[in-house]
């Protein structure tokens, strides 16, 4: 029996919730430290305008190079961070190049998410036919691995960084669509469905209200992880010379530049250090930021582990 | 078991046919005259194509030149490969032999090495060791592999010069193409090399393979760990082991004997996407260390627009997921008492 001297609860039980979940995703130093990398590159891609003014206005991706010479020079007053080889400014390709990452993140997970999960949630609710055939579908695209397939689609669509964002997003969907589909099936047929269905709820509500929010979980951990290795993957198929032109702000682009420059001469063989570890080093620590946010996210989501 | 394999085997023609359906659609986006500038090399020859797209049937409808196209493969034609300048069929095993060396000396490694991390750092839970562990995975699952594998260049060859990319050294690779007494069995010098009695070749290729491995080591071993780990965590947490314990069984019997054989159920079920993994490894280790095997192959494919090996290459990745899931899928049966395979 509940006292009368305990003031009621009044906060909504979602925001409650919620309010527990960050609490249980704060409480994890990896996932302090994950998200605030994270706000550090939000913060650098940001005032990426202000941090290294664009030389052309029309196309602040291009980075500047103050001559042609094919010899990386080492950071100096002029270039914080040095030149990588054709005299390209790697300070400037750097913050530049984050805003690149981001938008290479941003798309292919958002592509992908909406086309699998919209797709999952249709075949794991109704089933039939729709559910047959897509499964087949996906059987076929799974089979092969992500970066095969990512690399032919590209030589059919062309070079590009838009091309490999495409060609990207249109192999990764194949995860949403199973995890969403599992967690739809599983949910289809909990007794809060069936009450909902009962009482008369539409399809479309039952789904967005009370499928949807549960499910979701699994897919934001993978949406946080595939952040980060969607950046790798798009960084080496840019290295391998799929990607964006020569010049383009972008981490792998950057590290391709700096190919032929991994072993200096004789007596100085690491004299072209930061043409590889800028670049590198950026590459990691983002996608290091997304994969700690991963993880805490599916330490604070996991129901056998939360209440402990 | 039979009826189930059969059925299995079934769904790998499929899958075939629709791996090969799609990568076929995406060669037709290309326009004819476009497929077939791809094989022209001086503007004489340009002068060809309408020629070539009328004797080749290159404007058919896209049933009749795929039909044209299964049929060629049936009888043993994939097409002619214009990074190695031979029919595919020719090259295909001699670039497979160079992948499948490196992923022979690779896969033991991960596994035993992973199953042993998971095992540690699942058992001695919340402490340094496996906070320490914990650590080096999410680091190693962060490292693109192709620029830990210029690190590793950097550092080894660069600084320390201990170690060479490539294959073989120059001085190995001359001797075994002018010395007429030594017979190419399997196309990998480390095996060849035992076999024809020649140590030396072994140990050469050895040399060669120290850093590619390592790089394909330490890529993959994170997501094995993480699955042990977890695996661990959970059995340990069962009530058959307090029986164990109570029973006076020592920490040994119980991590070795009891918990790790169940926890090893739940690594059988990724060890698909390991494979999958080890294959895409397999790309980017191969163009950084320049070692001529499948995954360079694909790269060069890929940059110089030869699709017959991208569809070759895709196809057989197709096969060997297939094959692998469905070998995994019996070895997870015959191992869980509890999972009958419908």
């Amino acid at each position: 029996m509940d006292s009368a001297m305990a003031p009621p609860e009044t906060r909504h039980p979602r925001w409650r919730e919620f309010t527990f979940t960050l609490h249980r995703i704060f409480r994890n130093p990896s996932a302090v430290m994950g998200f605030a990398l994270l706000f550090f590159f939000v913060a650098v891609a940001i005032a990426a305008p202000y941090l290294a003014p664009p030389r052309y206005a029309h196309a602040p991706y291009q980075m500047p190079h103050t001559g042609f010479s094919p010899t990386p020079q080492p950071p100096d007053a002029r270039h914080l961070f040095g030149t990588t080889s054709g005299q390209y400014d790697i300070y400037y390709g750097v913050v530049w190049g984050t805003r690149t990452a981001f938008k290479i993140g941003l798309f292919v997970v958002g592509i992908a998410g909406f086309i699998g999960i919209s797709l999952g949630v249709i075949s794991g609710y109704y089933g039939g036919w729709f559910d047959e055939v897509l499964m087949r579908i996906v059987d076929i695209v799974w089979s092969v691995p992500l970066l095969v397939l990512a690399m032919t689609i590209v030589v059919a669509f062309g070079r590009g960084l838009e091309n490999i964002m495409i060609a990207l997003a249109l192999v990764e969907w194949r995860w949403y669509v199973r995890v969403i589909r599992s967690e739809v099936l599983t949910l289809r047929d909990r007794d809060f469905v069936q009450a909902a269905r009962l009482m008369g709820c539409s399809d479309a509500k039952i789904i967005a209200r009370h499928i949807l929010p549960n499910a979701i979980y699994p897919v934001l951990i993978m949406a946080s992880m595939d952040m980060g290795s969607m950046v790798i993957s798009a960084s080496f198929m840019s290295f391998v010379g799929l990607g964006a032109p020569k010049g383009y702000a972008d981490w792998g682009q950057m590290v391709a530049l700096a190919r032929n420059y991994i072993v200096g001469p004789a007596e100085d063989p690491l004299r072209f250090w930061y043409t590889v570890a800028i670049p590198g080093a950026c590459i990691i620590l983002f996608v290091l930021a997304w994969n700690l946010i991963g993880d805490a996210l599916r330490d604070a989501f996991d129901p056998k582990l939360r209440r402990r | 078991m039979t009826a189930y394999i059969t059925r299995r085997l079934f769904f790998l023609v499929f899958v075939l046919f629709g791996v090969s359906v799609l990568i076929f659609g995406l060669l037709m986006t290309f326009s004819p005259e476009r497929r077939a500038a791809a094989y022209v090399t001086t503007p004489q020859q340009a002068e060809d194509i309408p020629r070539i797209v009328a004797q080749f049937g290159l404007t058919d409808p896209f049933p009749v030149q795929y039909v044209r196209w299964v049929k060629e493969v049936a009888s043993g034609n994939l097409g002619w490969s214009l990074v190695a300048a031979r029919p595919v069929t020719e090259a295909f095993w001699g670039y497979f032999a160079v992948t499948l060396e490196l992923n022979l000396f690779a896969s033991p490694l991960v596994i035993l090495i992973g199953i042993w991390l998971g095992t540690l750092s699942g058992v001695h839970r919340d402490t340094w060791l496996d906070h320490g562990t914990r650590i080096a995975a999410i680091i190693g699952w962060s490292l693109p592999t192709f620029l830990f594998a210029l690190v590793l260049l950097m550092v080894f060859y660069g600084y320390l010069d201990l170690f060479q990319p490539g294959i073989t050294s120059t001085h190995t690779a001359l001797w075994v193409a002018n010395h007429p007494g030594f017979t190419r069995y399997t196309g990998m010098y480390s095996v060849d090399g035992i076999l024809n009695g020649e140590l030396w070749i072994t140990g050469d290729a050895l040399a060669h393979l120290v850093l590619p491995v390592t790089t394909q080591i330490i890529v993959v071993v994170a997501l094995l760990m993480r699955v042990m780990r977890s695996g661990m965590i959970e059995e340990m947490g069962k009530d058959y082991i307090i029986t164990a314990r109570a029973k006076g069984a020592d920490k040994h019997t119980v991590t070795r004997v009891h918990a790790r054989p169940n926890a090893l159920i739940p690594v059988i079920t990724v060890a698909g996407q390991l494979v999958a993994l080890a294959m895409e490894g397999s790309i980017a280790v191969e163009v950084v260390f320049n070692r001529q095997g499948m995954g360079w192959w694909l790269a060069e494919s890929a940059t110089q627009l030869d699709m017959p090996v991208l569809m070759s290459v895709c196809m057989f990745m197709g096969v060997v997921f297939v094959v692998s899931n469905l070998v995994i899928d019996i070895l997870y049966a015959k191992i869980d008492p509890r999972i009958r395979l419908t």
